[in-house]
């Protein structure tokens, strides 16, 4: 440790670092220690696991759909296969994947650590959010085992109410159930980041990764019961026949629509906004610099949870809505675009003037960052009333959304997770596998949806399992992408794995970064803290690391 | 290396038929193609910029040219740059998106009308003048077509993409569309919103033709009876004629001329009669009772088709005048009341 007078990354001498003696993993010993826990560290280890038991499910689906439009005739599998192929692949995603992926991951660990508290304001609430989580994860397994669901992932009405015969209920009490597990969650981030800050930790010295997950949870909180409420009249129309949906009984087919997208248009940015946190922490900690504006990246996060809620009908433009409310509705899907850009921009510019190093979360941050400039202008596209016209209901949307949820959220929860990875197991992953995959993923990723959106505009819809021939050429294309794009999500599966007995030992800063998380043992501690940190500085603040790391030197000898 | 001619021909052929643009073959088609170049060319110039910047930074500042960081705080100057410019930007996007959101969805007063009904897992279409389709639709050249669209059982979506036009289609009430198409040849009609089992074989085509070939093709493929023929024998069998009779005593209000007038419900409240008007008011009567008259209207939810209901209201759109009602009157009450109209042959 001689070099610490700069804020040059330095990875402590992998000789001499050791893993502390006793931390969060072997504190206790045994599945129950586990299954009964209150600590949010082991809470987030468990949705860990059951997120990426979901994803890879997810996956295979998304697999099979690629296989499958291979060719223009149906060949692997029958119509209604296929249909419940995409509706599983789209459930298991977004309800079982993004919306908990990395709040619920990376900030049930690192929320309580960053804010300087012992652990978050409701520890068995934590808990209980994950058993919810993974009931509903059962109902939908079951769902699917049971034979499937094929209403695809809106369960528009009144096809999901009358017309199917297949388990709607089932797949609809699943993500009923696993909605409570992420109101349970939001409100555990609100309580815990209003009350449970360390003395000194005013709100603007919070990490923005805090700032970015306290704006989803306000989403989730206020969000989420909505989409309970029009699942469950999903559910009594089909059991009971209660009307709501249904006009030969008085009902209004587009009330499910407002009433669905009510919701999950802000989920989009309940799964986006934790990912742009990540974001934020890792480009300031691999330029060595402050965010760059970090009040306007503080105050965007907070301008799209509230810009979010008032855009819903954009998903309805051709749905006979009235003109001018389809006027009110795309200007402020504009408006929602600004505090987009103002991020991005705001990251670039952190760069500036930086030292910067190229780890594996940087790389899959710049992936990011390019993926979601493509993601958010094409969103752009849709939101542009007459252009919707044409767009939507197309390819062209799919790749939109899967460029923002998978470049933009899926890139951004691999960088966190690589990111953190040393401080969750206290042990490095292996730099050349990482960087090989993170680059394996955006190649097999633009290879994947650039020719959709192709396909959009020459207006091949989406969710058909059979397709004119001249649309086959991109549809080749595109699982080819696919097949590289599986490669490049699977390799960190089996380095990270491997890294949990072999890899380098990380010791408690390996990035030099300024989070009070790394300035604890890595794994921590199950308190966290030895001490309640006093905090004096700012967020990002790296001549107070370096001022700090200078006179541990000094004291030590 | 060396690749077999066959495959080398199937590959080239293969190549050769797949598209990367679609035709533009409707009066629409250019003004949603220059929009789409405009948002083309912001994101790529938005690519570069950030691109630039990420890549300009990460060579100019990487740590073995730069060491030490210098901490920045910010620039207000800049935050206000990277807001206004992409604000205005997308100010323009919504202009432009909604003025040919408007261009789209505002029908021109002299379009022909063709009726479209969607049900798992077809298209039917219905003209007028009798010429009835299914999974096809014959239209001219140079002349704006109007769709009047409902579904019989879910949501489907009427999505010609040559023609970059598409709509809704909806249970339980009109949703509407139109276009002009200027380019003889077919087209995709494609289901967009997913609908179930056969969702992605509810395709069809358009077939626009020259007028002279559009004119050929009425006179062949008629049924022989209009829309309004066979409203005008579903209007008698159904009995409608015994209230919505014309004359002054009757039970239900005048149809004549009814079609495009303002009408003061009980309520107070003033509707406009169209389309949707008119079938909601023989389904849902209770609702929408004319002024001065009785509730006594039965619902006919569950006992008119789509079908039905369309020529019901073609029906109602071409009487002008109650002649055609008092005729129909007379010759249901054929049997009780002897015609005694002096003037009126029977044959």
């Amino acid at each position: 440790m001689s070099t610490t007078t700069t804020t040059i990354v330095n990875l402590p001498d992998q000789r001499t670092a050791t893993l502390p003696k006793r931390h969060y993993l072997n504190n206790e010993d045994g599945l129950l220690s586990w299954l009964f826990t209150g600590d949010h560290k082991r809470i987030a280890i468990l949705y860990l696991i059951s997120i990426t038991f979901f994803f890879f499910i997810g996956g295979a689906f998304a697999g099979l759909i690629r296989l499958e439009l291979l060719t223009p005739q149906p060949d692997l599998m029958a119509s209604d296969t296929y249909n419940k192929m995409f509706s599983m692949h789209g459930i298991v995603m977004v309800f079982l994947f993004l919306v908990p992926s990395v709040p619920a991951t990376l900030g049930n660990f690192l929320i309580p650590i960053m804010l300087g508290a012992k652990d978050l304001a409701f520890p068995k609430i934590n808990l209980l959010s994950w058993y919810l989580y993974v009931a509903g994860g059962l109902f939908t397994l079951a769902a699917l085992v049971l034979g499937g669901v094929d209403t695809g992932w809106t369960f528009t009405t009144p096809l999901s109410t009358h017309y199917l015969n297949t388990n709607v209920v089932t797949a609809a009490t699943g993500i009923f159930i696993a909605g409570f597990a992420s109101i349970f969650t939001g409100l555990n981030f609100i309580v815990t980041i209003h009350r449970m800050r360390a003395p000194g930790m005013t709100w603007f010295r919070m990490p923005l990764f805090v700032w970015a997950n306290y704006a989803a949870s306000i989403l989730m909180v206020l969000g989420t019961p909505v989409v309970a409420i029009s699942l469950v009249l999903v559910a009594l129309e089909r059991t009971v026949g209660i009307g709501v949906f249904d006009p030969t009984k008085g009902g209004d087919p587009l009330l499910f629509q407002h009433l669905f997208w009510f919701y999950s248009h802000p989920a989009v940015y309940i799964m986006i906004l934790p990912g742009m946190g990540v974001i934020s922490e890792v480009i300031s900690t691999f330029s060595r610099k402050r965010v760059f504006g970090y009040t306007a990246v503080a105050f965007s996060s907070v301008a799209i949870a509230l810009f979010g809620f008032f855009v819903w009908e954009h998903h309805m433009f051709i749905m006979g809505v009235s003109n001018y409310s389809a006027l009110v509705f795309s200007l402020l899907t504009m408006l929602v675009a600004v505090p987009s850009a103002i991020k991005i921009f705001n990251w670039a510019f952190t760069l500036q003037k930086g030292s910067i190093t190229f780890e594996t979360p940087m790389i899959y941050a710049f992936a990011f960052m390019g993926l979601f400039v493509i993601g958010g202008m094409t969103g752009v596209f849709l939101g542009a009333l007459g252009m919707d016209i044409h767009l939507t209901e197309t390819y062209f949307i799919v790749a939109h959304f899967h460029y923002v949820m998978v470049g933009g959220m899926l890139m951004a929860f691999l960088a966190g997770i690589h990111f953190w990875w040393p401080k969750m197991t206290g042990r490095m992953y292996p730099e050349s596998f990482s960087k090989l995959s993170a680059v394996t993923s955006f190649i097999g990723f633009n290879l994947t949806f650039m020719p959709q959106f192709i396909l959009g505009y020459l207006g091949m819809p989406r969710r058909y399992h059979v397709y004119p021939p001249e649309f086959q050429v991109l549809n080749v294309l595109s699982t080819a992408g696919a097949t590289v794009l599986g490669v490049g999500f699977l390799l960190p599966l089996l380095y990270l794995g491997w890294s949990l007995k072999y890899g380098a030992i990380a010791g408690d800063n390996p990035w030099q970064a300024t989070g009070l998380e790394w300035q604890i043992q890595s794994p921590p501690i199950t308190e966290n803290f030895t001490e309640i940190p006093i905090v004096d500085h700012e967020a990002y603040d790296y001549d107070w690391l370096a001022h700090k790391t200078e006179q541990e030197v000094t004291t030590v000898g | 290396m060396h690749i077999s001619p066959v495959l080398w021909q199937f590959l080239v052929k293969w190549l050769n038929a797949s598209a990367l643009f679609p035709r533009e073959a409707s009066t629409i088609a250019p003004y949603t193609d220059a929009l789409y170049f405009f948002l083309l060319v912001i994101t790529v110039v938005g690519l570069i910029l950030v691109g630039a910047l990420v890549f300009g930074f990460s060579i100019r500042y990487r740590a073995e040219r730069h060491p030490v960081a210098i901490q920045v705080e910010g620039s207000t100057l800049l935050e206000a740059t990277w807001t206004i410019i992409p604000l205005a930007l997308f100010l323009v996007c919504f202009v432009w998106g909604a003025l040919l959101y408007f261009r789209i969805y505002t029908p021109p007063t002299n379009a022909m009308n063709v009726y479209i009904v969607g049900k798992q897992w077809m298209w039917k279409a219905e003209h007028p003048g009798g010429q009835h389709e299914i999974n096809a639709l014959h239209v001219p050249t140079g002349r704006p077509v109007q769709l009047t669209m409902i579904s019989q059982d879910v949501f489907h979506s009427f999505s010609v993409p040559d023609f970059r036009v598409k709509r809704e289609v909806i249970p339980g009430r009109y949703s509407t569309v139109w276009f002009e198409a200027t380019e003889p040849g077919t087209y995709h009609i494609f289901c967009t919103q997913y609908c179930g089992t056969q969702h992605s074989g509810m395709i069809g085509e358009v077939t626009v033709l020259t007028p002279e070939d559009y004119k050929k093709w009425t006179q062949e493929s008629t049924s022989g009876m209009s829309l309004a023929q066979n409203g005008e024998r579903l209007f008698a069998s159904m009995g409608c004629n015994a209230c919505h009779s014309g004359s002054a005593a009757a039970r239900g209000p005048n149809l004549a001329g009814v079609y495009g007038s303002k009408l003061t419900l009980t309520n107070g409240s003033q509707v406009l009669v169209n389309d949707a008007y008119l079938r909601d008011a023989i389904l849902n009567p209770s609702q929408h009772i004319t002024a001065g008259f009785a509730p006594i209207m039965p619902t006919y939810q569950g006992q008119v088709s789509e079908d039905g209901l369309i020529d019901l209201v073609e029906y109602i759109k071409t009487l002008d005048t109650n002649y055609r009602v008092q005729q129909t009157l007379t010759t249901s009450e054929s049997n009780q009341v002897a015609p005694k109209t002096p003037g009126m042959v029977k044959p």
